[in-house]
């Protein structure tokens, strides 16, 4: 390796904070058990590792590609990096996503769970590490060993707890699909390379594929990542992997790891494939469709928080599938400009997801710690005991539904005026379905307000459905550090639009070959307008100004012209004299609507009371119909296969010497042939 | 931006301000008259707001600071709604900040608040309320954004200024898209409007209401603005409506006539819609909560059927 000359490149830079980021980790071997330096010190410094590689990759996004080869791993074979727009652009996510959750995990993890502080530590900071290789990797090899390196650590982190039966099944489902996708992504690769026997990404850029091969290269990918990302069908994971990892876990997987599966796509299908098929677009846009839709109908349903969040998780992962929908269509049909504001929106919309799903799954961590429960049914009314995280939820869920002036309406919005935009494609039956794809993502927008209504107000609103959480305290101080710093994000990243486009429009230009900012389309600082100012523009900040001038215009007048006198006694409700905590609605209650619309998709077992019952019970559960649909039947085939092969043991040795012989015979006939 | 349109801006909200209540009172006038009755006169809200800006608000000892700013913010974004629909004038400093996209998302964030206000007390008529109001919301707003795409791919713009400036340029013609369009956009008009036949506004049955049980717990001057901001939403509504559907009569951006007759003829407008309402609710059943999906899927159906036909036949 030569050291490079006279400053140190970005690059170079990153590479120190993956080092720095190991080094923690190996550090926190030496203090296995020492918890107060463990979380008081190795985990801050943690955090400004990622807020420096936020800082690294901001500059980096508009720099020239920077190319490094590091003699690890086998002879012959070294490591390549590179950091180019799309990479430093997905760095940038994983610094500023995990700046807030190394903080808020300094304060959050405890004594007595599963794993030594020290290796739980190893194990997160490998993580964080290998996910930043993956996105910097320049070659197969690289890649592969870091996508492995980077889901092994997620499974050990996962397992946690691993006394716990359930945590353990659910790590093993999570590391079988993860595999599964693997060797998609391998075989991917190995389509891509086109017979050269060179795994660069450099030499897959250079090749180009028949469209056959190109296809199959994309479908791999679309598996592989898909897997990981939690397309439908290979989801399964999702809901049973986020609730089991601690919550500073879920945050980091599903805020930061299901984007590296984003990238990966990207990666594939626009930079390593270059001339996208216009069909590839609508498998992506049909299947984008289908995993939003499933996703946001089974989070209305949840009754576990933390799988509510693991199923709105796929649900955003299913817009950004659609949003990479269109961006390949619009690209097979020669649109850059078009294609550039579904890439935007795209990107944007990763952002986002990072930021308010790691800080919903941060929140739901503090609840946990301070009451012991996940479930809905149990919680109620924290927002009197647990202001902080309550009022920091309530930005989160804002900018979760997708509602102006926080940063989930940004992305939607764009998604929603490039899906308009589509009208303009040459092929008719396309341009006409396009737009009802329209629809379906509006359906799921409105869905995904729902569920974080019933998200926020049973777990915060209310009454306390237990007596225990009364005695809920607040988080501690450096957890609120975390969650200020997430909610910051969705704050400012939903107020200053055209900032945040103007720092993701190099990513689109490397790829596409055009931003929007070259044709002056992003508006002025204040007003977005991606198209034309005539067409559509949006401001936030004038949005947010004018609706707090007026909400304390009306407070001051209202208090001024009238009076400002209040009085407290007990809830009205009707005049009921009887009121309890348990009449409240509960999060079965609330997701019933959504099961009587939508009840041929779910498997429901329901048992109802009936008159005479001396103790009336009411049971429902809601299972994942593709459980039973897909995996039982794989499952069936599998064991009906390796019934017919178990016929082969016969546990006899002089049987498997017969095996044996018989191979022989049959290499030796075939070496003579 | 410029003086004028500033004017023409803070005269529409005191518009908005004004003649809501006045548009609220005027339904139910024509409502009592439909219905053999005396009916109140016009100025009734008025009273009402007064009256209940004058008491003094009960608050129940569970609510948290939601409920309290509540009304504040709903008001807010009703009043915000009224200002980006272009009724008066296309020339609105504030037109650009949101376009239609964003007019649904101001509404979704009255409608989250609202209902995270009726939850906050730990009834059990406030989470039936926010529930109902959530399921009506979460069919409704897909279909409105049908209507607005189906209007916005027309005018080839989201930004409704642009929008009914272009419609009230073209000659005066029934677009077959434009008349499915109208009808879902009446019907998700009623729906958000807790209108009959999906809620009354009349009544404090458990089985019946929504919008009411919603705001149950609301007294004095925060019942006053959450009241205020659902006549503000009733009038933002029907001005949507009008600006959409019946753009003839708003002022140009430099028509300083026109600007002029752009008021009589809004209230004219505005007149006959809210006796259409009316006579709507004289004449309708309120639907079982249940039959509100079929109400409002229809509506939604209407609108992609728009769509489809303006794509189909480019009309």
């Amino acid at each position: 390796m030569t050291f490079p000359a006279g400053p140190l490149l970005s690059l170079d830079w990153v590479l120190l904070v993956a080092a720095a980021w190991l080094a923690l980790g190996i550090a926190g071997l030496v203090y296995l058990r020492n918890f107060r330096v463990v979380a008081r010190i190795l985990f801050p410094l943690s955090s400004l590792g990622s807020l420096a590689l936020t800082g690294v990759a901001l500059t980096a996004v508009v720099q020239n590609p920077q190319v490094a080869v590091l003699p690890l791993g086998l002879p012959d074979l070294p490591f390549h990096f590179r950091l180019d727009a799309l990479a430093a652009f997905f760095l940038m996510l994983l610094g500023v996503a995990s700046a807030g959750i190394s903080i808020f995990a300094a304060g959050y993890f405890r004594r007595e769970e599963g794993t030594p502080p020290g290796l739980l530590c190893l194990q997160y900071h490998v993580f964080l590490a290998s996910m930043l290789l993956v996105i910097m990797a320049d070659d197969a090899y690289a890649f592969m060993v870091m996508w492995e390196t980077m889901a092994l650590s997620s499974f050990f982190l996962v397992t946690t707890n691993h006394r716990i039966p359930e945590i353990r099944r659910a790590g093993f489902l999570y590391i079988l699909v993860a595999h599964i996708g693997a060797i998609a992504i391998l075989l991917c690769f190995g389509v891509l390379q086109a017979n050269t026997g060179d795994y660069t990404f450099a030499n897959m850029r250079a090749q180009t594929l028949s469209p056959f091969w190109a296809s199959a290269a994309f479908l791999l990918g679309l598996f592989g990542f898909g897997a990981k990302a939690g397309i439908l069908p290979l989801h399964i994971w999702l809901p049973e992997a986020h609730p089991a990892a601690p919550s500073p876990i879920s945050a980091l997987m599903s805020g930061v790891m299901l984007k590296t599966a984003i990238y990966g796509l990207l990666r594939v299908s626009l930079d390593l494939l270059s001339t996208p098929l216009w069909w590839w677009g609508v498998v992506a846009l049909s299947l984008g469709l289908l995993t939003a839709m499933f996703g946001a109908v089974f989070a209305a349903v949840q009754t576990d928080m933390k799988r509510l969040l693991a199923y709105s998780s796929i649900e955003n992962i299913g817009l950004l599938v659609i949003a990479l929908g269109l961006t390949l269509i619009f690209t097979a049909y020669k649109m850059p400009a078009l294609a550039a504001l579904a890439l935007i929106a795209m990107l944007y919309h990763c952002l986002n997801h990072a930021v308010f799903k790691s800080l919903l799954f941060l929140g739901t961590g503090s609840v946990l710690h301070a009451t012991g429960e996940r479930s809905l049914g149990k919680l109620g009314g924290l927002m009197r005991f647990m202001p902080w995280v309550g009022w920091v939820m309530l930005i989160g869920i804002i900018a979760s539904a997708g509602l102006p002036p926080l940063n989930g309406f940004v992305s939607e919005w764009l998604l929603l005026q490039s899906l308009l935009t589509t009208t303009t494609i040459p092929n008719p039956y396309l341009s006409m379905l396009v737009p009802i794809f329209a629809a379906g993502v509006v359906l799921v927008a409105a869905l995904a307000g729902y569920v974080m209504v019933k998200f926020f107000g049973i777990i915060f609103l209310g009454q306390p459905r237990e007596e225990k959480l009364a005695h809920a305290h607040d988080a501690g101080k450096l957890e609120r550090l975390g969650l200020l710093w997430l909610a910051a994000g969705c704050v400012l990243l939903g107020v200053f639009p055209v900032t945040v486009i103007e720092v993701i429009d190099p990513i689109a230009v490397q790829l596409l070959g055009q931003g929007l900012a070259q044709s002056g389309r992003i508006g002025n600082w204040l007003l977005l307008a991606p198209v034309s100012p005539e067409r559509a523009s949006y401001s936030p900040l004038i949005f947010l100004l004018v609706t707090a001038i007026v909400v304390l215009l009306t407070i001051a007048l209202v208090h001024r012209l009238y009076h400002a006198r209040i009085r407290r006694a007990a809830a009205w409700d009707c005049g009921y004299p009887l009121q309890t905590a348990r009449m409240q609605d509960s999060a079965e209650g609330f997701g019933q609507p959504i099961r009587q619309i939508f009840e041929p998709f779910f498997r429901m077992t329901r048992q109802l009371p009936t008159a005479f019952d001396r103790a009336p019970q009411y049971k429902v559960s809601v299972e994942d119909p593709l459980w039973q649909w897909v995996y039982q039947r794989i499952a069936n085939l599998s064991e009906a296969i390796s019934r017919v092969i178990g016929k082969l043991q016969q546990g006899r040795i002089s049987i498997y010497l017969l095996y044996s012989f018989i191979t022989l015979i049959a290499l030796l006939f075939f070496t003579q042939v | 931006m410029n003086i004028e349109g500033v004017l023409a801006q803070l005269t529409e909200m005191l518009v908005a301000l004004v003649a809501a209540p006045l548009l609220t009172g005027w339904v139910n006038m024509c409502r009592a008259w439909l219905q053999n009755r005396r009916a109140p006169p016009l100025w009734q809200p008025f009273f009402l707001l007064h009256k209940l800006f004058l008491k003094e608000p009960v608050i129940a000892t569970t609510a948290s600071p939601i409920f309290r700013i509540t009304p504040y913010i709903v008001f807010g974004c009703m009043l915000l709604a009224c200002a980006i629909i272009p009724t008066i004038s296309t020339n609105l400093p504030l037109a650009p900040a949101a376009d239609a996209i964003a007019l649904v998302g101001l509404f979704g964030v009255a409608r989250l608040f609202i209902s995270l206000a009726a939850m906050d007390i730990g009834t059990a008529f406030g989470g039936l309320g926010a529930r109902r109001e959530m399921f009506i919301g979460f069919l409704a707003e897909p279909a409105l954004l049908m209507v607005l795409f189906t209007i916005s791919l027309i005018a080839s713009s989201t930004s409704l200024a642009t929008i009914v400036s272009h419609l009230s340029s073209t000659e005066l013609k029934i677009l077959p898209s434009m008349a499915f369009a109208g009808v879902a956009f009446t019907m998700v008009s009623l729906a958000e409007n807790a209108r009959v036949p999906i809620d009354n506004p009349a009544t404090h049955l458990e089985l019946t209401m929504i919008h009411e049980a919603l705001i149950l717990e609301y007294s004095g001057r925060h019942l006053a603005l959450i009241e205020w901001a659902a006549a503000l939403k009733l009038f933002a509504y029907s001005c949507a409506g009008l600006a959409l559907f019946l753009p003839w009569g708003v002022a140009a951006a430099s028509d300083h006539v026109a600007l002029l007759f752009a008021l009589p003829v809004l209230l004219l407008k505005l007149a006959a819609g809210g006796f259409l309402l009316a006579l709507i609710e004289a004449l309708l059943a309120k639907m079982r909560i249940f039959r509100a999906p079929e109400f409002l899927a229809t509506a939604f159906l209407l609108g992609v059927l728009a769509l489809l036909v303006h794509l189909l036949l480019g009309a």
